[in-house]
């Protein structure tokens, strides 16, 4: 039996109780040229995400004759960090790229798109943690705004351990001096989980308490994207 | 893949050869122009430009390195853009193509050459330490003219660029990242781009505009209104008439332009 | 047990209904509850619900008149672009016959053509063809585009919208299912109409939208306001409007505007009398 102490107020460097998620603010059909686009701010996150699609590829070899299929990329501006990041892709990049698609992919429903590609663009101009989940939740909105078929509008957030506690939504301060991380992405209607990652050591049932608390974290960021694919169309009933 | 509906392109010309534009502007008329500063906190300097849709995000990061060896008392500014596929339907990942390396070049010799940076004063030990500014363009939104818009982000990253204080303490640099310090500079810079449709120049072509494009031409003024950096770009030629017109109307829409910057 | 209202905003994953109702496009179901699929307006229809998307890309069906642009010539086909994440194939025997001929003499690159879909295979592959009232090239005015769900709202109710507007600006409007609008006339009006379509797009989801149109053409046409007399109360009765294109086959208003036939085209580049083109006219 694990006892978790839960400090109380004050407890993060911070301010945040445990169970509190940052500032978090969505925009959606930001851009012009994108099919679908948001803005995500999450504490000092900044993330443009764009959709283009379903389109038809060159890239004959991803195609699939049976249903669509989704393309990631996710990227960090040279100025998002403290030290300048290297533009282009490192193995970091193309590692979130890929389980961000995966994340996305189950709410899907591309099945009258055969031989199409949509792909997705996630930029961090400014990151502070947590971008792969913020990524993630931007992306979800945007391929809701593109007019993409799905059952559900994947969420993601994430909860670990700093200072021998489960907390949710690590800070990039918690996330360096933190002993675990643990994002996760949902389709919030169901519960089912679409991305899990887990980086350091922790209990069975430390993860289990994290796991609830990211997800009750996704349940509440999934209010603000519903109401962010709202606002712009409701400002105008 | 990209091909212009043969309508479209006679449509354009037509209505520019009666004097209008598709979108109601004048041939010397911006469209509306947005800048905001200090965007980003991590940034040393930061700001996004907009002029109608087209949106560029620049951000300043800065680093102590060596200068170059046959400039060993000045510091080192390096532009770069990245063009990104979230801009444009058209545009892969990958490494920079040859347009984004001109737009970063061309922004890039404007900057230089107007002199708006004391690279002298980014020296901290000569032949040894030097500031280094990397000004990073990123490419949000293309709905035509980067060059202008680019180059409106930049400087205005530039004006709100701070560095940390550093002296130099028996040969060791010494950073001290609580003081602060505005970057100094000389001069501001603005870019003004036309492109030539039938036989007419047009100031801030639209997408639709640069995409049927005889010609076009870049022209980097200084504040003093000097010319500092040009560049001519499209597939077909100028006349010297078609240079000297979009110098002048440069030289005249610089003046706007640093007042969005100032303002 | 129903959740939403008819034309509410909904966004995916949204619940519908539970038991009792019919899941029509733009739907799932999951057990007996009914859930949308996509950000859109709901469309109750007796027992049935469906989700009309406010934003989509067009997805070609067998017997739609579309728009398209001519992207690559080959052997024996155009390639031609639709707007749409499937491209087309135009046979060159929907020209020429069974006759050999070079094909960029009568369409050639970015010429843009109206069409019919004349068959889409499982892996929506697309053969298009011209037979049909003012099928063929363009030739002048401009084009302009519609987000494809809205086509039917731009049409109105029996044509009521796009004949308002053509009537207004005087100008010739063809309207394809894939969302490109070709539009000829003054070249003022042309972009007049372009906005007054773009106006139709942004704000399709309104209530009131023929009643604003109206008095926006008015105020465009007679440089003041429609006078209140002239305002028409009927104008509410085209709330309906937006919904399924399943109900708007009514090919009238797709096809009315006679266009410049690829035929006279033909004739233009002078082809030989025996073509078999000729020979199935002169049947």
């Amino acid at each position: 039996m694990v006892f978790i102490i839960i400090n109380g107020e004050g407890s993060r460097g911070d301010g945040r109780s445990f169970n509190e998620l940052r500032s978090l603010k969505i925009e959606s059909g930001v851009l012009k040229r994108a099919d679908g686009s948001a803005y995500l701010e999450m504490g000092g996150n900044k993330i443009l995400a764009a959709v283009y699609g379903p389109r038809e590829s060159f890239i004959k070899r991803l195609l699939k004759p049976n249903t669509g299929v989704i393309r990631c990329k996710y990227n960090m501006a040279p100025f998002s960090v403290d030290d300048r990041k290297r533009p282009g892709p490192d193995r970091r990049s193309i590692e979130i790229s890929k389980i961000t698609a995966e994340a996305l992919r189950p709410s899907l429903l591309l099945e009258n798109f055969p031989h199409s590609m949509i792909d997705v663009s996630i930029e961090i101009i400014e990151a502070e943690g947590g971008t792969r989940c913020a990524g993630i939740t931007a992306a979800a909105v945007a391929l809701a705004d593109a007019g993409i078929p799905m059952k559900d509008i994947v969420v993601g957030c994430a909860a670990g351990k700093v200072n021998d506690e489960i907390v949710l939504d690590l800070s990039e301060k918690e996330d360096k001096e933190g002993q675990s991380d643990v994002p996760i992405a949902i389709m919030p209607r169901t519960n089912e989980i679409t991305l899990l990652q887990t980086d350091g050591i922790l209990t069975e049932d430390e993860l289990k308490l994290a796991i609830d608390l990211a997800i009750d974290g996704c349940h509440e960021i999934s209010k603000i994207q519903k109401d962010a694919l709202k606002k712009r169309y409701l400002s105008n009933f | 893949m990209n091909i212009i509906p043969e309508i479209t392109r006679e449509s354009i010309t037509q209505i520019i050869n009666d004097g209008e534009r598709v979108d109601g502007r004048t041939f010397d008329q911006y469209r509306g122009i947005q800048i905001e500063t200090d965007i980003i906190s991590k940034a040393e300097g930061s700001a996004r430009a907009k002029i109608g849709y087209t949106q560029v995000i620049a951000g300043v990061k800065v680093s102590i390195g060596e200068p170059f060896p046959d400039t060993p008392n000045l510091g080192v500014l390096i532009t770069n853009t990245e063009v990104l596929p979230i801009a444009d339907p058209s545009f892969e990942p990958g490494p920079p193509n040859e347009d984004s390396v001109e737009l970063a070049r061309v922004v890039d010799r404007a900057i230089r050459e107007s002199g708006m940076i004391d690279l002298e004063k980014l020296c901290i030990e000569e032949g040894r330490k030097v500031w280094m500014l990397f000004v990073d363009l990123h490419i949000i939104d293309y709905d035509g003219n980067l060059f202008d818009t680019a180059t409106l982000a930049a400087v205005s990253a530039l004006l709100n660029t701070k560095l940390p204080k550093t002296t130099l303490d028996d040969g060791e640099v010494i950073i001290n990242d609580e003081i602060k310090e505005e970057l100094v500079l000389n001069n501001k810079v603005t870019m003004s781009t036309f492109v030539k449709i039938g036989d007419k120049m047009v100031l801030d072509p639209s997408l639709e505009e640069e995409t049927i494009l005889d010609g076009r031409l870049s022209v980097g003024v200084t504040e003093s209104g000097k010319i500092c950096a040009m560049q001519k770009g499209g597939d077909k030629s100028l006349l010297k008439e078609d240079i000297f017109e979009a110098v002048n109307m440069a030289i005249s829409k610089s003046k706007e332009l640093i007042k969005e910057i100032d303002s | 047990m129903i959740h939403v209202e008819d034309k509410g905003l909904v966004v995916p994953g949204e619940i519908l209904a539970e038991e009792g109702y019919y899941s029509g496009r733009g739907t799932f179901k999951d057990g007996e509850s009914i859930f949308s699929s996509l950000t859109g307006l709901v469309s109750l229809k007796n027992k049935k619900i469906s989700v009309i998307p406010l934003k989509s890309k067009y997805l070609p069906k067998r017997g739609d008149v579309v728009i398209g642009k001519i992207t690559d010539i080959r052997f024996s086909i155009w390639e031609v672009d639709l707007n749409s994440p499937y491209s087309g194939i135009l046979p060159a025997s929907e020209v020429f016959g069974r006759a050999k001929k070079d094909l960029s003499r009568v369409f050639g690159l970015g010429d843009v053509l109206f069409l019919r879909i004349v068959d889409v295979d499982e892996v929506n592959k697309v053969r298009l063809g011209l037979k049909g009232r003012g099928m063929g090239k363009f030739r002048e005015g401009i084009l302009t585009n519609i987000t494809p769900t809205k086509v039917p709202r731009l049409i109105g109710k029996k044509g009521s919208m796009i004949n308002m507007i053509k009537e207004s600006t005087n100008c010739k409007i063809v309207v394809g299912q894939n969302g490109l609008v070709w539009i000829k006339g003054d070249k003022k009006m042309e972009l007049i109409t372009k906005k007054i379509i773009k106006m139709v797009d942004d704000e399709s989801h309104t209530s009131g939208l023929t009643d604003r149109i109206k008095r926006r053409l008015y105020l465009i046409t007679h440089g003041e306001e429609l006078p209140e007399e002239d305002f028409n109360e009927d104008c509410t009765t085209d709330e309906s409007d937006l919904d399924d294109t399943s109900d708007v086959s009514d090919e009238e208003y797709f096809e009315s505007p006679k266009i410049e036939n690829f035929k006279e085209n033909l004739n233009g580049e002078d082809l030989s009398e025996d073509s078999s083109l000729s020979n199935e006219e002169k049947k």
